[in-house]
């Protein structure tokens, strides 16, 4: 399978590829590591005219300590995130997760800004980053803004970005609570989870419950109100609208998610 | 586009088209078919092959991403006299393949790894491989196999100072 023809532009810098895409419009589509977009286009389910290659933007590879939060590049792929061991300090949840996303040739290519642009409800660290209630920073013709976690998955592989916005930078305030556990089901090694949970402190996201990543809210406001976990996690499919598909009806789906809930919840106390 | 790529050493300059694969350039342009195209769908790692030292699935890679890089097949694994590197080597005494077809993704996915983690447990072993399938020899082989080129394990501590160290491709 071969992508149907395009005219390839590698950016240099971020302003080479804001004027690119402001140049090239809806035609265009950025290229990250290529680990979403390029199957998609040997598919021919994505037939972008231009694709605009950011991935030799190395000032946006990075992971910094910033005093109160973590400030972590779109280019960051997710095996630096894997192996980095500020992370593993600060924020293991991420390091953990990153570390699932399919097999390691997939992590030496895949960077966290093209996952959380892609916005597939069966990827891992769009549910991670909302559980951490990051900031996303995005730079774009008009200038640079900041996009709560919470604000920025707006349906089915939809977000925030306008199409001449490029994600800049991730901004992870460092928790509050050690606790945390990240919980992924899946039939083989490498696929995408059949559902997935990300728990960091008291806060509970959900992969693959819906056509974004969710918060298991329900659950969050039993635990405030000071629900034992497993009775929380009984709350956990509440206000989800998962898919049926060939993984999984959505009845499995639900059950899944309270048993993962329960299963992240008990393993994050464990680690208090 | 104009691409320079280093293939197992050799500087090639050539015009590729923008949308041509990472595989099909290995394949079609250097005549290295070693590397072989399974699933075409970044899914069986049959066409692993490691850029700047790391290993990636050249189905799912432009050869113009590849521009300026080191791209190594396995045939640049061999030394120019014809000694196997320690990986094929090992292959060979664990009978670490059956019909074959797996075994230069395999190979290349595995010196990846031992660059990454030279004394690897059985658990990393398996897990580090969770990207490429065999059909044939139920794996057990292909993980005795890693293991044996990587050698009896240092104690504890000896290897921090020396990344990369093991396995030298
Ligand atoms: C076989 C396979 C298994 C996988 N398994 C998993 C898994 O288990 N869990 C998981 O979470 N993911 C999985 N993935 C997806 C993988 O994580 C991708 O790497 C990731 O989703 C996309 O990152 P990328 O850098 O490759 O983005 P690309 O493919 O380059 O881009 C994806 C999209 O985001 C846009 N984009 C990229 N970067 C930016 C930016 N900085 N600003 C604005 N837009 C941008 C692109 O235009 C494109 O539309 C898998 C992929 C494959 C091929
Ligand atoms: S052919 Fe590339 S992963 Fe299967
Ligand atoms: S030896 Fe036949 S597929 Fe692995």
């Amino acid at each position: 399978m071969i992508p149907a023809p395009f005219s390839y532009y590698r950016a240099l810098s971020v302003d080479e590829a804001l004027d690119l895409a402001a140049e090239h419009g809806e035609e265009a589509k950025f290229l990250a590591g290529g680990h979403s977009l390029l199957p998609l286009m040997k598919l021919r389910l994505a037939l972008p005219e231009v694709v605009i290659d950011i991935g030799r933007l190395a000032d946006l590879s990075h992971i910094r300590d910033a005093g109160d939060h973590i400030t972590l590049g779109a280019l960051t792929r997710h095996h630096d995130l894997e192996h980095s061991g500020l992370l593993a300090r600060e924020l293991p949840l991420l390091a953990c997760a990153a570390g699932q996303v399919g097999d390691p040739q997939i992590r030496h290519r895949g960077t966290i800004g093209g996952s959380l642009a892609h916005a597939d409800p069966a990827s891992d660290l769009p549910a991670v980053v909302l559980a951490l209630d990051a900031t996303l920073v995005a730079r774009g013709p008009s200038g640079t803004r900041e996009i709560a976690a919470a604000d920025f998955f707006g349906g089915l592989f939809e977000t925030a970005l306008e199409p001449d916005e490029l994600l800049t930078e991730i901004r992870v305030p460092k928790p509050a609570a050690p606790r945390w556990s990240f919980q992924k089901f899946t039939k083989r090694a490498i696929d995408w989870a059949i559902v997935g949970v990300a728990v960091q402190g008291d806060a509970v996201a959900l992969v693959n419950m819906g056509e974004t990543p969710l918060r298991a809210a329900a659950v969050e406001r039993a635990l405030a109100d000071g629900a034992a976990p497993r009775a929380a996690a009984a709350l956990a499919a509440e206000g989800t609208r998962a898919s049926a598909d060939i993984n999984a009806t959505r009845d499995y789906r639900e059950h899944l998610a309270r048993v993962l809930v329960a299963r992240g919840l008990q393993e994050a106390h464990a680690r208090a | 586009m104009k691409v320079e790529i280093t293939v197992n050493g050799g500087q090639l300059a050539t015009d590729v088209e923008d949308r041509m694969l990472l595989v099909h350039y290995v394949r079609d342009v250097a005549g290295l078919t070693a590397t072989n195209v399974g699933c075409d769908t970044s899914s069986c790692g049959a066409c692993t092959v490691l850029l700047d030292g790391e290993s990636v699935k050249s189905c799912t890679l432009l050869a113009v991403q590849a521009d300026g890089h080191d791209v190594t097949t396995v045939e640049g694994l061999a030394s120019a006299d014809g000694q196997l590197h320690p990986v094929q080597q090992a292959f060979r005494e664990q009978h670490g393949l059956q019909c074959g077809f797996c075994t230069p993704g395999m190979v290349m996915a595995i010196v990846s790894l031992l660059r990454e983690n030279p004394h690897p447990t059985e658990e990393q072993v398996r897990s580090g491989l969770e990207g490429n399938l065999c059909r044939c020899t139920g794996y057990h082989n292909i993980v005795r196999a890693a293991l044996a080129a990587a050698g009896p394990a240092h104690p504890r501590g000896q290897d921090e100072d020396r990344p990369g160290g093991g396995v030298a491709p």
